[in-house]
C-alpha cells in the first residue's frame, strides 16, 4: 500500500507539473464541451422559437368586408391590424420594411365569394426579405386552408363528396419533435461529461505507460522490489483523480451554461442545479475507475507517446457508440439497459436532467456494471505489466 | 556477489544467451565485454530479474533474483540501458521517489540523498527540474538513483553510452571509488579501451556464450596480443574459427 500511494504521489505531482498537459485535461477539455454545447443548444431553440412560437402578423386593408376570414386567421394565431390602405400606399408600407406583408381585400370581395365566383384577395410581400418569408408562407397556407374548406363547403351542399375534390392526400411526417431533439442534445450532454472526463486522464495514463517506456525509465522502475499491482494501482489512482477533477469542472461548467439557456422549449427541466449536479457526479463515479483502467490497459501495449495518443483517440469514441445507439433507437431507460457502461450514464443522467426519479437498483447495477468491467480490466492491466514482453 | 549460472534466454526462433556462467565478485570490477547483440543485455537484465531464464539461475548474494525477489533486489542497484529520468521532477525528487519505492523512510532518505548529491557531485543541480540536464548529470542522477538504499551490488548496462570525455572519466572516478567501499560492480560494455581502463575481471560473451573470464592483463598475456582490444579480437576469431 506504501508503494502504491508513493507511485500515486509521484505520478500526480508530475503531470500537475506538465502545463501544456494541465491545459488540456482540467481546461480545455472540461470546457470546451458545456460552450460548444451551450452555443448550439441556444442556435437550435433560437430557430425553433422563430417557427413556430412567434406570431405571424398581417396588416390586412379592407378587413372589415371580411370578417368571416379574419376570424379564420385569428383563430390560427394571426394578429390582424386592420387598416386603410390602398394597393400604392401598401406596396409602398412594405417596401421600406413598415411591414412584412399586406393583405388587401377589395369591395368587390364579398360579392363575389356570396356568388360562388373566385373571390380576389392580394398579398403585398417583399420576396427579398427573408426574415418575412415565414410569416407569408404561413399565411399563404392559411389562406389555402381558407379557400379548400369553403371549396369543400359548396360541393358538400350540392350534394358531392367533397373527397372527389381531394384526389391525393400527402401526409407529411416531421421526425424532428421535440422530445427527438431533447434526447440528441441530452445524448450529447453526456458524451460531453464523459469526454471531459476521459480527456482529463488521458494524458496521465499514456505518460505513465508508454511515456515511461519511451523516455527509458520504465526498465529501472520495473528492477524494483515493488509488486507490478502496486505500480499498475499508483497509476490508475493518480489517473483516476484527474479524471474526477476534470468531471467535476465539466459538471460545473455545465451548470454556468444551464444558467443562461433556456430549455423549457424544449420540454426539459432547465434544472442543472449545483445540488442535482452533485447526483451528476455520482452518477458518473463509477465510470472514472473503468475509463483510466480502459486507458492505461491500451496504452501499455504502445511503444510511444504519439502511439498511444492515436490508439486514445479510438478509445475517447468507444463510450459514444452506446450513446449513439440508444439515441437512434430511442431506447428508454429498462434495468437490462445498466449493464452497459456509459449507456447507463447517459441514462440516469437523461433521468436527473429531466427531474424523474433514480430507481436505487438502477444506480447499484449501473455503478456495479462499470465497478466489474473496471476490475477486469485492471486485472487484465496488471497481467499485462507482469509479462516481461513489457519491456519491448 | 553477482552469480550467473548456466543462464539460457530464447526469444522465439533466436537463441539470445546460452549457458552463460560467471561471478562478478564484492570489491572487485567486472566488465561484461562483447559486439553488439552478443547477449551482454538479455544477461544483465536476467541478472536484476526483469527477464526470467529459460534456464539456470542469476543469485545476488547467493540469493535466487527471481525467488526471494524483494530481498535479492534490496541488495541490488541497476543503472539499466535506458536509464531515463522523469522531466518534471527534480534530480533529488527523482531519486527520492526510488528510495521511497525501496521502503525507505522519509529522514534516512533524505540524509541518504545529501551523501550521493555530495559524492556524486550533484550538489547544485539536485534541486533542478531535470529536463535540460546534460547527459552527464542525466547519468550521475540515474547512478544516485540505482544507489539509494545503499546497495551492496550495481549492474549498469552500458552507462558510458553517449558521455563525452569528461563526463566518462568522472563516471570511472565513481565507479573505482565504489569498489573501493567494498562493493560489487558489474558492467557491460563494447569498448574496449574503457574495461582495459576499469576493470579487474573481464567476461568476454559472443553469440551468448561466454568466451572468456580473466582478468584483463591475463588475457593479454594468453593471446600474445600488446593491447586488450587486440586480445579480444584474438578471442573472437579463434572462437568463431572453432565453432
Amino acid at each position: 500500500m506504501g508503494a502504491l500511494l508513493t507511485v500515486f504521489r509521484k505520478e500526480f505531482r508530475e503531470n500537475l507539473r506538465d502545463r501544456r498537459t494541465l491545459w488540456s485535461a482540467l481546461l480545455f477539455g472540461p470546457l470546451f464541451g458545456p460552450l460548444v454545447f451551450g452555443f448550439m443548444v441556444s442556435r437550435i431553440l433560437e430557430q425553433n422559437a422563430d417557427a413556430v412560437d412567434r406570431p405571424v402578423a398581417a396588416t390586412v386593408a379592407g378587413a372589415g368586408d371580411a370578417p368571416h376570414l379574419m376570424q379564420f386567421l385569428a383563430e390560427h394565431g394571426v394578429r390582424v391590424e386592420a387598416r386603410a390602405l390602398d394597393l400604392e400606399a401598401a406596396r409602398a408600407l412594405v417596401q421600406r420594411g413598415g411591414a412584412p406583408l399586406v393583405l388587401i381585400v377589395p369591395p368587390e370581395f364579398p360579392a363575389r365569394l356570396r356568388a360562388g365566383l373566385p373571390a380576389p384577395l392580394q398579398l403585398v410581400t417583399d420576396g427579398t426579405d427573408s426574415k418575412a418569408h415565414r410569416s407569408v408562407e404561413r399565411l399563404r397556407g392559411l389562406l389555402a386552408a381558407y379557400s379548400g374548406a369553403i371549396g369543400q363547403a359548396r360541393l358538400q351542399i350540392r350534394g358531392v363528396d367533397p373527397l372527389l375534390a381531394v384526389p391525393i392526400a400527402v401526409d407529411e411526417v416531421d421526425v424532428a419533435t421535440p422530445a427527438d431533439r431533447a434526447a440528441l442534445v441530452l445524448g450529447m450532454m453526456t458524451y460531453l461529461v464523459l469526454f471531459a472526463m476521459l480527456i482529463g486522464g488521458m494524458y496521465l495514463a499514456i505518460d505513465s505507460t508508454a511515456g515511461e517506456r519511451e523516455r527509458g525509465s520504465l526498465e529501472a522502475l520495473l528492477a524494483l522490489p515493488v509488486d507490478r499491482l502496486a505500480l499498475v494501482g499508483g497509476k490508475l489512482l493518480a489517473t483516476c483523480a484527474y479524471m474526477a477533477l476534470s468531471l467535476a469542472i465539466s459538471l460545473a461548467a455545465f451548470v454556468a451554461v444551464f444558467h443562461f439557456v433556456p430549455f423549457g422549449r424544449f420540454g426539459m427541466s432547465a434544472n442543472l442545479t449545483p445540488r442535482t449536479a452533485v447526483v451528476l457526479v455520482g452518477v458518473c463515479l463509477p465510470f472514472v475507475p473503468l475509463g483510466a483502467a480502459l486507458m492505461t490497459f491500451v496504452a501499455s501495449f504502445a511503444r510511444s507517446y504519439r502511439e498511444a495518443q492515436t490508439y486514445l483517440g479510438v478509445v475517447l469514441l468507444v463510450p459514444t457508440l452506446p450513446i449513439a445507439f440508444a439515441s437512434i433507437y430511442a431506447l428508454k431507460a429498462r434495468r437490462a439497459l445498466m449493464l452497459v457502461p456509459s449507456l447507463s450514464q447517459h441514462l440516469l443522467m437523461t433521468r436527473v436532467l429531466k427531474e424523474q426519479s433514480l430507481a436505487a437498483p438502477d444506480l447499484l447495477i449501473s455503478a456495479g456494471a462499470a465497478l466489474a468491467w473496471a476490475a477486469l480490466l485492471v486485472a487484465a492491466t496488471v497481467r499485462l505489466w507482469r509479462r516481461e514482453t513489457l519491456l519491448g | 556477489m553477482i552469480e550467473a549460472s548456466g543462464l539460457c534466454k530464447r526469444f522465439g526462433a533466436v537463441e539470445a544467451v546460452r549457458d552463460v556462467s560467471f561471478a562478478a565478485r564484492d570489491g572487485q570490477i567486472t566488465g561484461l565485454l562483447g559486439p553488439n547483440g552478443a547477449g551482454k543485455s538479455t544477461t544483465l537484465r536476467m541478472l536484476y530479474g526483469v527477464l526470467g531464464p529459460d534456464a539456470g539461475r542469476a543469485c545476488v548474494d547467493g540469493i535466487d533474483i527471481r525467488g526471494e525477489v524483494s530481498a535479492a533486489r534490496a541488495r541490488l542497484g541497476v543503472l539499466p540501458h535506458a536509464a531515463g529520468l522523469y522531466q518534471n521532477l527534480t534530480a533529488r525528487e527523482n531519486v527520492a521517489y526510488f528510495g521511497a519505492l525501496h521502503g525507505m523512510a522519509r529522514a534516512p532518505l533524505g540524509r541518504r540523498i545529501e551523501a550521493l548529491a555530495d559524492s556524486l557531485g550533484l550538489g547544485e543541480i539536485i534541486d533542478r527540474r531535470v529536463k535540460g540536464f546534460s547527459q552527464g548529470e542525466r547519468i550521475k542522477v540515474a547512478l544516485a538513483r540505482a544507489l539509494v538504499h545503499d546497495p551492496g551490488n550495481l549492474i549498469l548496462d552500458e552507462p558510458t553510452n553517449g558521455l563525452d570525455v569528461m563526463a566518462i572519466r568522472s563516471l570511472r572516478s565513481l565507479l573505482v571509488a565504489l569498489r573501493d567501499e567494498g562493493r560489487c560492480i558489474l558492467f557491460s560494455s563494447h569498448v574496449m579501451q574503457e574495461v582495459a581502463a576499469l576493470c579487474d575481471r573481464v567476461v568476454i560473451i559472443g553469440e551468448g556464450r561466454v568466451l572468456a573470464d580473466a582478468p584483463p592483463e591475463a588475457l593479454r598475456a594468453r593471446s600474445g596480443a600488446a593491447s586488450l582490444e587486440e586480445a579480444f579480437l584474438a578471442v573472437l576469431e579463434s572462437r568463431g574459427a572453432g565453432a
